[in-house]
């Protein structure tokens, strides 16, 4: 186990090492000039030809490249073009703004998501189980800019119960320690900020955990139907073993691991930023800030941030596979390897 | 159960302390700054935060683009126009408790115009003092005591004045850039109304009342601008209170401001043009007749009614009414496109002709729908029988066409920067701009116009700047280098009870004078 943990991450390497590559020759090659994107109608022959210098553009593709890949390994990023921010700034800033978000609402996704996919297998076939894989047929379609902002006109504006956006009211004040605000609320032992930064993040979670509830619904109910009708919870039943427990340890633990699988990559998924619900929220996450540098050809900053989505990627699924493993023993990864 | 009751306090509780307090206003906007150091930045939203955190030498006056005294009480100029004295207030504080002189303001401005200066090899270069060509109208800078300052200039030059009143001229506090260095712009320390708090990136800058100020204090406590893409979001935000004031309002929801008793809109022409340029290097567009042909085929009303919502205006010269010097007097071509095929005839293209029209791949503020606007000139054009092909290009790509003049009509368009006139005659339609990469990409080569710019540049005297001004309009409404199309409206809203505030041709948005009156 030890061994093959040690592989994936030694793997790791050439991977983001292509991703880099790939990002690199996507940038260099997409049309459009970077300096003359920035500098708009105000661009003339002496302020171009500097700001090229400056970015390096006047220099041959293999200097360029071979500037990138020595900058990325000694873990230096740059600076962003836009902002003149360091790369490792801007993300270490707008990066707990999103895993908060992602993880408010993969709780909310998986703990609502495996409960209804359980009701719905046990109840299967009766008026429950159609309730709520309709529900989930309707959570997958849904467009997501559509759902929020009709949560936001409900719940905000007619029912003005929650705020319209933000991470937190404007009137409140954090000291930034981790930039995660429910820690940094908890740690300040402030419990009013930290009640307004759970309001501030329902509607946002609930709105960015609808697509990934209706899947883990689905995978759930589907995997649980499966074990069901497996031989040894036949046997289970047969013992006469509690229906509780026959399907919480026999049937559960076992069709867990599809659901794991489906929870773990939309966890990868999320955490490289939500576009949609950050921009909607005003979410100040790392997908705004990524979509706001592709369109300002600041390459700088797409390269870095593109690496730092693929790594954490890669992580989660290399954290599913040892869940894998821990679930369900029969999961041997050395025998496999060996 | 009871855990759903605990829920439920704390969102009530939350609910309840979300209240906003009368002296704190709460400003919503497209996007985040950049930066916040006046010398590095070039972006709108970057300049609204300093507006409010820096000062300038001069300043413009509340509503108009006249120059008139801050950090400088008075000036004197040389009778060559080639010094310039400056005499400064000796009560001003920066906000971190150093006291503002002349060596202040030398380290300000020195830092971008000496090469040698410890601060002028930074990330990011000192973009607008190069845009606006301040190394060819400086030539030296110095301190005779603590209170003046002089400038020394290459040739006499007027707008120079003007140049001094924008962000990149502002003070800022030497011990804070050193102290901070290449991070100024996320420190920054000035002598203006509000000082500098905090700043989560895209989320929020708060700003809180300069209570040292050397002039009256401003009425707000506390000035925060928080950055909402969304447009509808930004409106709600207004809408519910949560927000006191907002700009860039969609022209969908200018009704829905006017309407609503709890809100204020706020409008004035911008300090833009959106124009179509006629490269005159190019047949047919060499012959005036042709140019004057099309100046009366397009239906600019129509455009402005379309496309703008009603938020501009018509056209008729290259600079805005809200610039000085305006010349009313200019007739400009009426929409009538039975007159301009009677031009195209007389011009001996009784069957029209073919054509590109260029059209930008991206909104721009003068012209939020480009692509719908050639459509719609194309339209127009046809029924004169100019058969016109659109082309687009990335906007990187299309700048670049654009001034290397490869193109044979193109739209393009411009924002005011100074407020001063020839920051737009000059850039855009002296033959000195038309050198490729050029700024002039109707590549119009004027002497008798270059002739009359360049008097008005060296003259210090205003009224003679005017005149001079208007008669550079004249001449160019004859030569038609451009059918000027529009002036995009600048927009603001404010919850009803905000007062004080007034849009800026130049986009500053100072908030010295705001207050929010109890309800």
């Amino acid at each position: 186990m030890h061994l093959y943990i040690l592989k994936r991450i030694v793997l790791l390497f050439p991977t983001l090492l292509g991703i880099s590559l790939l990002v690199f020759l996507m940038l260099y090659f997409v049309p459009g000039d970077p300096a003359q994107i920035m500098l708009g109608e105000r661009a003339n022959a002496e302020t171009l030809a500097e700001l090229r210098a400056e970015m390096g553009l006047d220099k041959p593709f293999h200097i360029q490249f071979y500037r990138f890949f020595s900058g990325l390994i000694s873990g230096d990023l740059g600076r962003s073009i836009r902002t003149h921010e360091k790369i490792t700034v801007e993300i270490f800033q707008r990066f707990p703004a999103t895993f908060e978000l992602t993880f408010f609402s993969m709780f909310i996704a998986t703990f609502v998501g495996i409960s209804t996919g359980i009701l719905a297998a046990v109840r299967r076939g009766k008026f429950v189980d159609l309730l709520s894989m309709i529900g989930a047929t309707a959570g997958i379609s849904m467009p997501i800019f559509w759902l929020a902002l009709l949560l936001v006109l409900m719940f905000s504006v007619y029912l003005p119960i929650f705020p319209v956006s933000g991470r937190m009211g404007t009137h409140i004040y954090l000291e930034p320690v981790t930039y995660f605000y429910t820690l940094d609320a908890a740690l300040a032992s402030d419990w009013a900020a930290l009640s307004n930064v759970l309001w501030h993040l329902t509607l946002p979670a609930i709105a960015l955990g609808t697509i990934p509830m209706a899947v883990i619904a689905r995978m759930t109910r589907a995997s649980l139907l499966e074990v069901l009708g497996e031989d040894y919870v036949r046997t289970a039943w047969a013992k006469g073993l509690a229906r509780r427990w026959v399907i919480l340890r026999h049937a559960v633990r076992n069709a867990f691991i599809p659901t794991l699988t489906v929870i773990a990559l939309e966890f990868g998924y999320l955490l490289g930023g939500a576009v949609i619900t950050e921009t909607i929220f005003a979410w100040p996450g790392v997908g705004r800030w990524l979509f706001l540098a592709v369109q300002a050809r600041d390459f700088r900053a797409v390269q870095g941030g593109v690496l730092l989505i693929a790594t954490i990627f890669v992580l989660v699924n290399l954290l599913a596979d040892i869940l894998y493993a821990w679930l369900d023993p029969r999961i041997r990864y050395e025998k496999q390897t060996g | 159960m009871n855990y759903l009751r605990l829920a439920l306090a704390v969102f009530l509780f939350a609910c309840g302390t979300s209240q906003t307090v009368n002296d704190t206003l709460v400003f919503v906007r497209g996007s985040d700054s950049v930066g916040l150091d006046p010398a590095l930045e070039t972006d709108g939203e970057s300049f609204k935060v300093c507006d409010n955190i820096y000062e300038t030498l001069v300043t413009y006056d509340e509503e108009t683009t006249e120059v008139i005294p801050q950090l400088a009480y008075a000036w004197d100029i040389s009778d060559d126009m080639l010094t310039w004295t400056f005499h400064l207030r000796t009560d001003v504080q920066f906000h971190d408790g150093t006291t503002f002189n002349a060596q202040a303001m030398l380290f300000s401005l020195g830092r971008q115009f000496f090469k040698d200066h410890p601060h002028h090899d930074i990330p990011g270069a000192y973009r607008y003092w190069k845009d606006m060509d301040m190394d060819n109208i400086v030539s030296g800078m110095s301190v005779p005591n603590d209170s003046t300052f002089v400038f020394q200039l290459k040739r006499a030059n007027a707008p120079f004045l003007s140049n001094l009143a924008m962000n990149f001229c502002a003070a800022v506090s030497p011990a804070a850039v050193e102290k901070y260095g290449s991070d100024f712009f996320k420190h920054p320390v000035g002598t203006g109304p509000f000082r500098f708090v905090e700043w989560r990136k895209d989320e929020r800058i708060v700003l809180d009342r300069n209570e040292n100020y050397w002039s009256k204090p401003a009425p707000l406590k506390r000035l925060i601008f928080k950055p909402i893409q969304e447009a509808s979001v930004r409106f709600l935000e207004l809408k519910q209170g949560t927000a006191q004031g907002m700009d860039n309002i969609n022209p969908e929801y200018i009704e829905q401001i006017r309407n609503n008793p709890d809100l204020q809109l706020l409008t004035q022409p911008g300090m833009n043009v959106g124009y179509l340029a006629m490269n005159m290097d190019k047949p047919p567009f060499n012959k005036v007749l042709v140019r004057h042909a099309l100046n009366h085929a397009i239906n600019k009303q129509a455009l402005v009614d379309n496309f703008y919502q009603g938020l501009a205006l018509k056209a008729k010269n290259p600079i805005p009414p809200t610039v000085w010097s305006y010349n009313d007097q200019v007739q400009g071509y009426e929409y009538d496109p039975q007159r301009a095929r009677e031009l195209l005839t007389e011009a001996g293209l009784s069957d029209g002709f073919e054509t590109e029209l260029w059209a930008m791949p991206v909104p721009r503020p003068y012209m939020p729908q480009p692509d719908k606007i050639a459509q719609a000139i194309q339209a127009d054009l046809e029924k004169i029988g100019v058969r016109s092909k659109i082309v687009q290009w990335e906007w990187g790509t299309y700048l670049d066409k654009v001034s290397q003049g490869e193109h044979t009509m193109a739209l393009l368009g411009w924002t005011g920067d100074n407020g001063d006139p020839d920051n737009f005659l000059y850039v855009l339609l002296d033959k000195t701009a038309a050198k490729k990469p050029a700024g002039n990409i109707a590549f119009y080569q004027s002497d008798e116009l270059h002739d009359v710019l360049v008097r008005a540049r060296a003259s210090a005297m205003r009224d003679e700047r005017d005149a001079l001004y208007r008669r550079a309009q004249e001449i160019i409404f004859h030569d038609a280098p451009w059918v000027p199309l529009v002036h995009a409206t600048q927009t603001a809203a404010f919850r009803h009870n905000v007062k004080g505030f007034k849009l800026h041709p130049t986009g500053n948005k100072w908030f010295r004078n705001v207050r929010i009156n109890t309800p």
